[in-house]
């Protein structure tokens, strides 16, 4: 978000610029009039300011410590300054800059602002506006993240997505996608794939290729492919949110006070922004064991995907799906695989299966250490991969035994990302023990406008496609738009009845929008006297006429117009709308 | 005392059991024949193809259709994996193909099909005779063997399930001396070597397709449209993709006759129907597959007074599938407007002999049958087609939405994936009932089955989106399905997730 600046078309601008006092025409005049009017109206704070005024600097770093973005324009920098200063002269009587306007209201000049900081008015005005910088500020660019903000996007609200991904303790990052796409289910997949090929390899043979007889595996052309692929899909995941005018800004996101967050880099710049509605979908990252050596030594699958050399004979630590699916195409490639496991597999899967997948994984030559845990690793020799010692502990007794593997990978389960995002400063609820962010039925936090979507959720499956569906069911309920809910009945006039007018002919109807309140979006009727039943209703929706307050309305006894307040029957029930009796 | 008798042709894996007679058996027939105390018999007898090639107990599915297709299919896929292999990471030079080494491996799994079925007949106490049979009587079957030998059966109950054979075009000339047929291709010992294939039904486009996947080349010869009674727009892209990845297709083209020539190898010559040009090329093997006969011809059906369409030559049913004669019935390929798949078949003979042993009287539901064609690109369908759907609920009142998908495993190799597709045909009405789902793409036949579970059921595209994916996978892109042909918006792949 830059500074606004007001540009003349090049055609005008030699006019403007012409030396001394300027000769404004009146259509010209105008014309700029209306531009200082509407980026006055347009923005929270705007100051009118020359780089050199000593009072202007002062005003900005005011509402800088406030934390309040401002929209400033250099007079002294832009081609056509005196103009308009002249035209803000004749808006405001201040012929002199700074010259400032909060929400709209012109506070003045250095010293007023100065006044009003210390009378409490300035933050009064500033509070007072509603207007935030978005309708919605995603936290997260991960599926769930990126499929609530386009669909907020497509429904026509400003959106802004903050991802930033931190490295991992041994430096790994990635870009836009979130886990699925950078170190989850897609690169996973590949790996998998490329083991599968490997067996297929096998089996080739018998079913009548003939291959040389010696196949080897290269751990960099399938990382170098696969992050090609990732890569792809980071820059396609980039191009959609243009292409859907969702603000992407590659920083952390913080809360630092309700509806504001602070933005931060990769550089450490910082910037603020404020919106009516948060989203936060900040996922997992791998844990680590918190034993001597974990950190400095041992991987996880942050980093596994793009290691840039084969990780050789590795221990997985872990019995979740990750660490079984990192053995498995780990064993797949030819590399010799230990997975330790402290007490069950494949916990909350079923156990036979489990243990069915584990009997498998031994058939294809990985190695399972039962009922122990790490204790402590050693670095025996650097290298790529170098030489780890692992010392471990049965959880069972006191025995103890130690491994040498080139690599460790951590795969022991995945902590939420919600310690660092300023959660305490605008008191959304965290459960302690996980990490995890408790919501209701409609993904909603503690904090009534902050919601949650994905793997930080509490007591929800972490898997994608989840959190993508989700995502766009959350953005859809909060931005109503798709889905609409339709009531119509027939009705019978009074004045008909008695003529034995045809009884089922006259029809009402009302779409509403389901996620917007019931919003009514439209109203149809059919029927005598419709152009009058109808101009007042247009009125009312206008007004935001809602199903709610239409039932709420009394009806007008005896006209047709009554029954737009006793809609009961939804076109999706399938009830029946012909009017029987009376 | 002879005991009474089941005409069995392809069984399928499943046994087949018929209600005893004679003699002293008497009663209610048990789920397992024999064990209750029922007498069941099963004929089966192979008459060997025109090019000698004959096999085991199991019909076509298990001898010379589904099971040895599917294998050679296998073969070619992998030969696709091979070369996808160098891409993730893999050191292979690219390998060569040994025909007399997987027909071997094919032959050998399909002769121990054989064998298992033969001790499951035994097993169930399922009499077996290697006979080849024709009616006496309504109630009894003549059984010749082998040597010539005659053996009378009766029964109380006759199921035929005699199947179907490869049509020979025999009004071209040299068809039935030098042409082969499915029934030959799996057999083969040698590579058939470059390959004309006639014909557009599934069983062609499919031979064709693992041909070429072997490295052979491959040409397919289509009178009119392939794959007719399937949806005509994913047939088109089904043998698009077949074109790009090298199997030469001539359409409109029929074959006029073909010659040996003096080195052994076949000359054929065709005619463009279009412009009614002749042309000839050489080949080393000409397969047709024009289509299958019923085999009727020699039940002596007439004697038993069991009815046939004149034109199929098929046998007429009704929903019991009882033919026109109330203790005989059919199924399978035999029988008048059935699918010829097998596993309708295994349920159809399941359901019948339920119902013959007063098990249950639950009848066979020939609706949203799934199917899968093993063309390279594997094309799997429930339901309707677009055509039928718009035939039987009109344009106006059918939605179809659609996607064209990029297959994850396809992005490393950098695979063409332009006609990997899937399309779902709904009516338009809320909650848009899903009338057919048509995939085409890797693995179509697993992603298929529960979608024709879920059709089963009454599924409603609300249903389907309301699913949450399996990530990643091809089955999921289905639970993605938001465009619809009627919005114009575009189907093709638009970056990810």
């Amino acid at each position: 978000r830059g500074v606004s600046v007001p540009r003349s078309p090049p055609g005008r601008r030699a006019r403007l610029s012409t030396p001394g006092t300027s000769r404004l025409s009146s259509a010209a005049r105008e014309e700029l009039r209306r531009r200082l009017l509407g980026l006055i109206e347009g923005h929270r704070v705007v100051i009118f300011s020359k780089s050199y005024c000593p009072h202007s600097a002062r005003v900005k770093e005011l509402f800088s410590s406030l934390g309040v973005d401002c929209n400033i324009l250099e007079l002294d920098q832009v081609d056509d300054g005196a103009s308009v200063q002249e035209v803000l002269s004749e808006i405001t009587n201040q012929r002199t800059v700074p010259s400032i306007f909060v929400n709209k209201v012109h506070v003045g000049g250095c010293d007023r602002t100065f006044q009003a900081h210390q009378s409490g008015v300035l933050q009064k005005l500033l509070q007072e506006d509603p207007a935030c910088d978005y309708d919605l500020i995603v936290i997260g660019g991960g599926s769930g993240g990126l499929s609530c903000a386009q669909e907020a996007a497509a429904l026509g609200r400003r959106v802004m997505v903050l991802d930033l991904v931190v490295p991992s303790p041994q430096g790994t990052s990635w870009g836009l996608g979130g886990t699925c796409v950078n170190v989850g289910c897609i690169p996973k997949k590949l790996m998998h794939q490329a083991a599968l090929l490997g067996q297929a390899l096998t089996d080739s043979r018998k079913f009548g290729w003939e291959c040389s007889q010696q196949v080897k595996h290269n751990w960099e052309t399938m990382t170098e492919a696969i992050q090609k692929h990732v890569g792809s899909l980071n820059r396609s995941y980039q191009r959609a949110l243009r292409e859907k005018a969702v603000a992407y800004v590659n920083s952390y996101g913080e809360f630092v006070e309700h509806h504001k967050i602070k933005a931060t880099d990769g550089n450490g710049q910082e910037t603020y922004y404020t919106a009516a509605k948060f989203v936060i979908a900040t996922g997992e990252r791998p844990r680590y064991l918190g034993i001597q050596g974990d950190k400095e030594y041992c991987i996880t699958s942050d980093d596994l995907f793009s290691l840039p050399y084969c990780p050789g004979a590795t221990l997985v630590v872990g019995a979740s799906p990750v660490a079984l699916e990192c053995a498995g195409f780990l064993a797949g490639l030819g590399l010799e695989v230990t997975v330790m496991v402290s007490s069950q597999l494949l916990q909350g899967f079923d156990q036979e299966m489990a243990e069915k997948v584990a009997s498998s994984m031994q058939q294809l030559g990985v190695r399972f250490l039962r009922k122990f845990v790490p204790v402590e690793v050693q670095q025996l020799e650097k290298g790529s991969p170098g030489k780890l010692k692992v010392v471990a502990k049965s959880t069972e007794g006191t025995e103890m035994i130690e491994g040498l593997y080139n690599t460790v990978l951590l795969a022991i389960g995945r902590d939420s990302c919600t310690k660092k995002i300023g959660l305490e400063k605008i008191g959304v609820k965290v459960n302690e023990k996980t990490g995890k962010i408790p919501v209701n039925d409609v993904e909603q936090s503690s904090v009534p406008y902050v919601y949650a979507v994905g793997d930080v959720v509490e007591g929800q499956p972490e898997l994608m496609p989840i959190a993508v569906q989700a995502g766009r069911l959350l953005a859809r309920r909060l931005f109503g738009g798709c889905l609409e809910k339709v009531y119509h009945t027939l009705f019978w006039p009074l004045e008909w009845t008695v003529a034995c007018r045809d009884s089922n002919t006259c029809y009402a109807k009302i779409i509403c929008s389901k996620f917007d309140n019931d919003r009514v979006i439209g109203f149809h009727v059919l029927g005598p006297k419709a152009g009058e039943i109808t101009q007042g209703f247009a009125a009312a929706m206008k007004c935001g006429l809602t199903k709610q307050l239409l039932d709420d309305t009394i009806g007008i006894h005896p006209t047709c117009a009554q029954v737009f307040t006793t809609l009961e029957i939804t076109k999706s029930s399938g009830l029946d709308a012909t009017q029987k009796g009376c | 005392a002879a005991a009474m008798a089941a005409l069995l042709g392809p069984a399928g894996r499943f046994r087949w059991r018929v209600r005893a007679v004679p003699g002293g058996a008497r009663g209610a027939a048990g789920l397992r024949g024999a064990q209750l105390g029922k007498k069941v018999a099963v004929v089966d007898y192979v008459e060997p193809s025109p090019r000698g090639t004959r096999w085991g107990l199991g019909g076509t599915c298990v001898n010379v259709g589904c099971i040895p297709k599917k294998l050679m299919h296998q073969a070619a896929l992998l030969g696709g994996m091979i070369h996808d292999a160098s891409h993730y990471g893999w050191k292979v030079a690219q390998p060569l193909h040994d025909w007399g080494k997987m027909a071997e491996a094919v032959q050998n799994h399909v002769k121990s099909l054989n064998w298992g079925h033969r001790v499951q007949l035994q097993d169930r106490k399922v009499k077996y005779f290697n006979f080849k049979a024709s009616f006496v009587n309504p109630h009894m079957v003549c059984g010749v063997s082998k040597g010539g030998e005659e053996t009378l059966l009766s029964a109380d109950h006759i199921v035929i399930a005699t199947g179907g054979r490869p049509r020979y075009p025999t009004h071209i000339e040299g068809a039935l001396e030098y042409g082969i047929t499915s029934d030959d291709i799996f057999w083969l010992k040698e590579s058939p070597g470059k390959t004309l294939v006639v014909g557009a039904s599934y069983v062609a486009l499919e031979c064709a397709g693992f041909l070429t996947g072997l490295g052979l080349d491959t040409t397919v010869m289509i009178r009119s449209v392939p794959l007719r009674a399937f949806d005509q727009q994913m047939a088109s892209l089904v043998t698009e993709h077949m074109a790009v990845h090298g199997t030469r297709i001539l359409r409109g083209c029929t074959p006029l006759r073909v010659e040996r020539l003096s080195d052994g190898r076949l000359q054929v010559t065709w005619v463009d129907l279009a412009s009614d040009k002749k042309d000839t090329g050489t080949f080393d093997t000409v397969l047709w597959a024009v289509g299958r006969v019923p085999e009727t011809r020699g039940l002596n059906l007439e004697k038993a007074g069991v009815r046939t369409n004149p034109n199929t030559q098929k046998i007429l049913v009704d929903a019991q599938e009882a033919t026109s004669v109330p203790h005989i019935y059919a199924i399978g390929d035999v029988a008048e407007g059935r699918p010829e798949l097998t596993p309708t078949a295994i349920m159809a003979g399941r359901l019948l002999a339920q119902r013959l042993c007063s098990r249950s009287s639950d009848l066979m539901d020939y609706d949203n049958v799934p199917t899968t064609v093993f063309t390279p690109l594997e094309y799997g369908c429930v339901g309707l087609s677009e055509e039928e759907a718009v035939a039987r609920h009109g344009e106006e009142r059918v939605e179809v939405y659609h996607a064209y998908y990029k297959p994850l495993e396809f992005v490393v190799p950098e695979r063409d994936a332009s006609q990997c597709y899937i399309k779902m045909v709904c009516l338009r009405e809320p909650p848009q009932l899903v009338l057919g789902l048509h995939f085409l793409g890797p693995n179509a036949g697993e992603v298929t089955q529960g979608f024709a579970l879920g059709i089963k059921c009454g599924a409603s595209y609300q249903h389907v989106m309301r699913t949450v994916g399996i990530h990643p996978t091809c089955a999921e892109e289905v639970a993605k399905l938001r465009i619809s042909k009627r919005s114009g918006l575009d189907p093709t792949v638009t970056g990810c997730g």
